[in-house]
């Protein structure tokens, strides 16, 4: 397999865009991050979004979004794995470029979610979890993430408003992201008064539902030293699934799928754990925030909530999280997601991120969950 | 939800069937093509345990689309007496009256009525075991 590198980033303000169609979005980003490389045009393009069908009536994405910007001819492909479905985009662009098939590729996650109403947007997204078995029951993806926190609570003994410490942390690094949906600080104040939506779910527990589009351009090696000063080389890429149910588990809390794909990018780069300087978790509720640092490697089982307490996942800390604000602040266009967190991690290591700039980075990970955990897609980033 | 679908899904929902591995006993629910444990194909359909134990309870303040608004459905994780472990909703018991470890049993309710005039789908849910005399 040939070495990849990301030579350009684009993306557009994460908000309600009730004047931008969904092709104009994905669009845009690709075209910033085509600019943003210097280049003329992609070999191939890498869509991922989840809902295009439900939301806006429109599927075959590749092709609407490769003609709408302008690339008609190209090899162009949606890529869809739930809320994971940007991050699996990065993976299929990779993928193209690490095996010899295309020099110059776009990943780009796109997402147009606010013109449904939000019941239909909350029936829609159940459809990431088990739609016979869970989704049909009237069982919303906000009530499973629900249940495994309700697990979480009773297993280690934390409290619900523990919670708030992943919460203020993502507002509070929205701040420095001039395309962040919330750049206001929250309180544990306003944490305990947030209404629920699944108990022990509150809104302030969970990423805002929002538009948005994110792309990267990747490339070959010897295209990265010709085309770019600063290329940012992918080190590991991987995806890993698990059972589409929660209840078919043996270990609800173990997160199977997030501690496989943490585990083999881990062994692609050459690192462990504890080289990683910060880390984009997929944080779309709080307890995917805690479940993810634990099957990460990045601390015990059990021990996400006292170590994000001890100001470790702050700026400075020893494991920045969320540091342009995560899915909980920036928002979650959920099929561009994880395309926004790499897209962060390469404004971090290019040091382009202003006042949440971590100091001295050199080793991002980036992590995209779909599902209740089914699929997880990791990639680890240096430069 | 699709007529097809839904007659498809008929004896899951009120038999709660599911499969057993005729190699390794494991039993699968929702049914399997092949044993998630041993890798054998030969798997038969079986009915689950009827009885068990909630092991977490969500409250749904959000539903969606199709279940009624303002009404508070709630979610349970539930252990069967047979090992299987299910998602399902809890009826017959008001939210604060649920519990980790309350003993629930099953039974078939509706579960919506699609477009107003549409097919009443109905499939299982779980309630607090009742005190036989």
């Amino acid at each position: 397999m040939r070495e990849v590198y990301i030579i350009g980033i684009g993306q557009t303000p994460v908000e309600e865009h009730w004047d931008r169609p969904l092709r104009e979005l994905g669009a845009a980003a690709t075209l910033a991050a085509i600019r943003d490389a210097q280049i003329e045009a992609p070999q191939a393009l890498f869509v991922g979004n989840m809902l295009s069908g439900a939301t806006c009536g429109q599927e075959n994405l590749g092709t609407v979004i490769a003609d709408f910007a302008g690339f008609n001819g190209i090899e162009a492909m949606k890529i869809e794995t739930a809320c994971a479905s940007g991050g699996a985009a990065v993976r299929a662009a990779y993928l193209a470029v690490a095996s010899g098939a295309h020099d110059v590729v776009v990943a780009v996650g796109v997402e147009k979610l606010t013109d449904l109403a939000i019941e239909d947007t909350t029936g829609a997204l159940a459809g990431a979890a088990d739609a016979d078995y869970e989704a049909a029951h009237g069982i919303t993806f906000t009530a499973l993430n629900a249940l495994m926190m309700r697990l979480y609570i009773e297993r280690y003994g934390v409290r619900k408003d523990d919670f708030a410490t992943f919460v203020i942390n993502a507002h509070n690094h929205a701040r420095g992201n001039p395309n962040a949906m919330f750049r206001k600080p929250v309180t544990l104040e306003d944490y305990a008064r947030s209404p629920m939506v699944a108990e022990p779910i509150c809104i302030l527990d969970s990423s805002p539902v929002a538009d948005g589009a994110a792309a990267v351009v990747l490339c070959s090696a010897d295209r990265a030293r010709s085309l770019c000063d600063r290329p940012i080389r992918i080190l590991g890429s991987s995806l890993a699934t698990d059972t589409i149910g929660l209840a078919s588990r043996r270990e609800i809390l173990r997160c199977e799928a997030i501690r496989r794909s943490a585990q083999l990018a881990y062994k692609q780069a050459g690192v462990t754990p504890k080289d990683i300087d910060f880390v984009e978790v997929h944080d779309a509720f709080s307890i995917v925030a805690a479940l993810s640092l634990e099957a990460s490697g990045f601390v015990k089982d059990g021990q996400a909530i006292p170590f994000a307490l001890e100001g470790n996942i702050d700026i400075p800390g020893s494991l920045p999280c969320s540091t342009r604000g995560g899915l909980k602040a920036r928002g979650h266009p959920v099929g561009a997601s994880g395309v926004y967190q790499v897209v962060e991690a390469v404004e971090q290591l290019r040091g382009q991120a202003g006042d949440t700039q971590v100091k001295d980075c050199r080793l991002a990970l980036t992590q995209s969950v779909g599902g209740l955990a089914s699929v997880a897609v990791t990639h680890i980033l240096g430069n | 939800m699709q007529l097809a679908r839904f007659h498809r899904l008929k004896p899951c929902y009120y038999r709660l069937e599911g499969t057993r591995c005729a190699k390794c006993q494991t039993t699968h629910f929702p049914p399997r093509q092949r044993c998630n444990q041993c890798g054998a194909t030969e798997l038969q359909s079986v009915r689950l345990s009827r009885r068990g134990r909630v092991a977490a309870v969500t409250s749904i303040h959000q539903p969606s689309s199709g279940f009624p608004k303002g009404s508070q459905l709630m979610a349970a994780i539930v252990d069967l007496e047979d090992g299987v472990r299910l998602i399902a909703q809890l009826t017959d018991v008001e939210p604060e009256e649920t519990s980790v470890g309350m003993a629930v049993e099953m039974v078939v309710r509706r579960l919506r009525t699609d477009n107003g005039d549409g097919p009443i789908l109905y499939a299982y849910k779980f309630r607090p075991v009742l005190k036989r005399t």
